[in-house]
């Protein structure tokens, strides 16, 4: 048997020495500093609380620490000792395990084959153990009392189960840091109480957990310590004992103003969109909200919390159980995006790469694309048409490229967003939902995305703005609806639309768990 | 000016006229005008049915059932045309063309509605069409003195010096060029196989897109049906049989991206008349079947070769001097 790490060096340690110490960390990605310089220490028999806002650099720091991505600068110390992680299996060799949102683990095999993937005991001619392996794991499950059977597929189990399975493995290599990456996100109540408890024992065992979550009832429930990023920067760190909710959510949230809004008149017209009761059998439910003509609607809300698909049900890719729209005041039944297009209402996806533009095909035919009933006359396309209509919106929009018959694929990612704004401006909508529009592009080009919205507003188009950056959120919006868990958790306008409120009624803070 | 030299469609061209170049010096009269028509006219019902692929493999599908659905409206319009001489040719020419795409349209149908993929429901289908072909024959031959003569000459007939079957080809590829390039179907095609998700995002619907390119394959492999039946004067069972495989290489070498969403028409055509210069040359100048085979299979690795590389990231534009370089490049 190889020796254990346990065996080697963590038994004497004790509370107050980090077991792992990221310092000075920084990573880059074209046009984006993830992380600028961050630390983060982990204790040994203590559970940290990793707390931040989407694009903080929560996931980017996780992916650092268990070798998945090289840091750029900074260092890695394992029990005082630098060390660098080339490669995942260098991590998983120093103790570090990642448990992640969707698990990483092998349907087809058996509970026991995960758990000993890659380390299986090896008997004569260094063929597999099986009997060895079996009992062995049947050793571990029982120390966390999973009540599971070594040989079952592991397709078989369900999430908390794969959970299960996977802190079995942690265990089998003597994981000393253990990562769980919003472990509870899609656990029921009763899973989750188990959850704790097994983090409880791990604690006991003098492990280092770190803990994401955007759940501020579990941190406060399970975490001794708190590291809180901002936009891939350090801004606090401590005992959770010494801070309360507002003060980490000031933290996430309280920032300088680094960005400008656009100066709007808010003068809302008439009502554009009604959408009354629209509710999904297991994506959303009681969604109704009215939209005027030049009003701009934010929807902020964690990742996950349904804003998507509510917009996707209202043009027509998925369809509701329930629920109407009114456009115009007049009942309109959306069946398909071809509908929603006919009625006004179109989508600008968060995805570009995948649901926007079409690579390999030039900017114009991109732009005309759901307009070629205009360009085209008895069933024939025609081409001047559709250079003019291009140019027309691409110049609105300050496309920056060569030629108009250049290929999309060879723009930038936020000009390429223009070419797929574009093309729904040209069909001459009511209604446009924009789904993250300012996600991963520059700044410059964030600020002309933010102009822009402002323009169409003025227009008199009534735009609906899915966000998860609330300087966004805040600096654009007239109205804001805040979605949480498939629900409206609230609809604020005014003195009400504060960063704070915004991030409690997202995250359900002060209110009891359904 | 670089992008025209370096385009797919002049190189496959170049390509073709070294061809051509190199079987003259030894066999002059391979390029004898009266010749070049023959080998066109030769070709034809390949580049109808590459036509026809092409369509269906932009949509980012595949279409194996080509060859059999030939077979069952060859043999269909055989049957009809010695059952009863009396009918028209030109109804039979229509019945062809209908029936064929109505194989055709089950092949959509069963892509669009039940989701199958398309290799699948090709195989599929290609399997039953030929079935029924032995059903309604019982495995029996249709010769050349069952068939009436109107039936058979249509094909060989000449207008302005070129047999009706060539001008076939041609009217297919000038139609089948329209309506890709000129009209929102063919617009569409380009999306769906390109980025389906954007598709639907722009209210295309990706199912009853890539329905009508399996339409159009069949009306074309339809039409090709009768006219290989006229023009060899016989319908059996395994007519044009592997055939579908030949009209796949023939998109591929034109540059049609096996993924979907590239590629034009004239490289279709080209395609296909480089396989049939290949078929026609080689026995000429004395080289065996079997280097023929050899020979196109490597036009086809090339031809995917090439294809890959030239979609292949370039990487970003960063530099000041490659944007100025790329911006110069650019037509106006």
């Amino acid at each position: 048997m190889q020796p254990s790490i346990a065996s080697r060096d963590y038994a004497p340690q004790t509370a107050d020495v980090p077991v792992l110490a990221l310092s000075g960390i920084t990573k880059s990605f074209p046009g984006v500093k993830a992380l600028d310089g961050v630390s983060l220490e982990l204790f040994p028999g203590q559970v940290t609380a990793l707390i931040g806002e989407n694009g903080a650099g929560k996931s980017t720091i996780v992916k650092t620490l268990t070798g998945i991505y090289q840091p750029d600068a900074g260092e890695i110390r394992v029990a005082g000792k630098p060390v660098r992680f080339a490669s995942a299996q260098d991590a998983a060799r120093a103790g570090i395990t990642a448990i992640h949102q969707e698990t990483v683990l092998f349907d087809e095999l058996t509970v026991a084959e995960n758990i000993f993937i890659g380390h299986a005991p090896r008997g004569r001619f260094g063929m597999i153990d099986w009997a060895e392996m079996r009992r062995r794991a049947r050793d571990i499950l029982a120390r966390i009392d999973a009540e599971l059977d070594p040989d079952t597929p592991l397709r078989d189990l369900g999430i908390a189960s794969k959970h299960l399975v996977a802190i079995a493995r942690a265990l089998s290599v003597d994981a000393r840091v253990v990562v769980m990456d919003e472990p509870t996100a899609a656990l029921s109540h009763k899973e989750i109480e188990e959850l704790y408890e097994l983090v409880d024992r791990l604690k006991s065992e003098g492990r280092a957990i770190l803990f994401i979550s955007h759940k501020f009832d579990e941190i406060f429930r399970i975490a001794d310590r708190y590291t809180v990023f901002r936009d891939g920067a350090h801004v606090g760190s401590g005992l959770m004992a010494d801070v309360d909710e507002a003060d980490l959510v000031r933290m996430m949230v309280g920032r300088d103003v680094d960005q400008i809004f656009p100066d709007r008149v808010k003068s809302p017209g008439e009502e554009v969109l009604k959408v009354v009761g629209y509710a999904h059998p297991t994506e959303f439910d009681d969604i109704g909200f009215s939209l005027r003509r030049g009003e701009i609607l934010g929807v902020y809300g964690l990742v996950g919390a349904g804003r998507s698909e509510v917009m996707q049900a209202l043009f027509g890719i998925t369809r509701p159980s329930k629920g109407a729209v009114k456009i115009d005041g007049a009942i309109k039944v959306i069946r398909s995006p071809a509908d929603a297009v006919a009625n006004g209402i179109v989508y600008v996806p968060e995805d570009r790469g995948k649901q926007g533009a079409v690579i390999g095909m030039p900017i114009f035919q991109n732009v005309t694309l759901p307009s070629l009933s205009q360009t085209s006359h008895r069933g024939f396309l025609r081409l001047a048409e559709e250079f003019a209509l291009a140019r027309r919106y691409t110049e609105r929009l300050d496309l920056r490229a060569a030629a108009l018959d250049q290929d999309v694929g060879n723009l930038s990612g936020g000009n390429q967003q223009k070419v797929v704004i574009a093309k729904w401006l040209a069909t001459q909508p009511k209604v446009i939902i924009l789904d993250e529009p300012t996600k991963g592009i520059d700044i410059g080009s964030k600020a002309a995305v933010h102009a822009f919205m402002a323009e169409l507003a003025a227009e008199g188009l009534a735009v609906i703005m899915v966000s998860s950056e609330i300087p966004e959120v805040l600096g654009m919006s007239d109205r804001v609806i805040v979605m949480r868990e498939g629900l409206i958790a609230a609809e604020l306008e005014g003195d009400a639309l504060t960063p704070e409120t915004l991030v409690r009624h997202a995250a359900g803070i002060g209110e009891d768990r359904p | 000016m670089k992008r025209l030299l370096t385009s797919r469609e002049t190189m496959l061209s170049g390509a073709i006229l070294l061809l051509l170049a190199l079987t003259a010096s030894r066999f002059p009269g391979f390029i004898a005008p009266a010749n070049l028509v023959a080998v066109f006219t030769d070709t034809s019902p390949l580049l109808i049915l590459a036509l026809g692929q092409t369509v269906v493999i932009l949509t980012r599908c595949i279409d194996l059932s080509v060859a059999a659905n030939l077979a069952l409206s060859g043999m269909v319009c055989a049957m009809l045309n010695a059952a009863m001489p009396g009918i028209p040719v030109a109804l039979i020419l229509a019945l062809a063309v209908l029936l064929g795409a109505v194989m055709g349209a089950i092949n959509g149908a069963l892509v669009w509605k039940l989701a199958i993929p398309p290799i699948v429901v090709t195989l599929g289908t290609m399997t039953i069409y030929r079935g029924i072909i032995f059903l309604i024959s019982d495995g029996a031959w249709v010769n050349a003195h069952e068939m009436s003569a109107a039936f058979t000459g249509l094909p060989r007939a000449r207008i302005l010096g070129l047999p009706v079957l060539a001008w076939f080809g041609i009217a297919s590829a000038l139609l089948i060029w329209l309506m890709v390039t000129r009209t929102p179907l063919g617009r569409a095609f380009y999306a769906v196989g390109g980025n389906p998700h954007a598709a639907v995002y722009t209210g295309i619907d990706v199912g009853r897109t890539q329905f009508w390119a399996f339409t159009i394959s069949g009306a074309l492999a339809g039409l090709a049906g009768y006219l290989w039946v006229a023009r060899y004067s016989v319908a059996y069972v395994d007519i044009a049989g592997g055939f579908e495989l030949e009209v796949v290489a023939a998109c591929v070498i034109g540059g049609i991206s096996i993924a979907g969403g590239a590629g034009t028409i004239l490289g279709t055509i080209l395609g296909a008349l480089f396989l049939g210069i290949i078929k026609n040359a080689l026995p000429v100048v004395d080289v065996s079947p079997f280097w023929q085979m050899a020979i196109s299979g490597a036009a086809i690795i090339i031809a995917v070769t090439l294809n890959t590389r030239s979609a292949r990231a370039k990487g970003r534009i960063i530099l000041r001097r490659a944007q100025a370089a790329q911006t110069e490049g650019a037509p106006a």
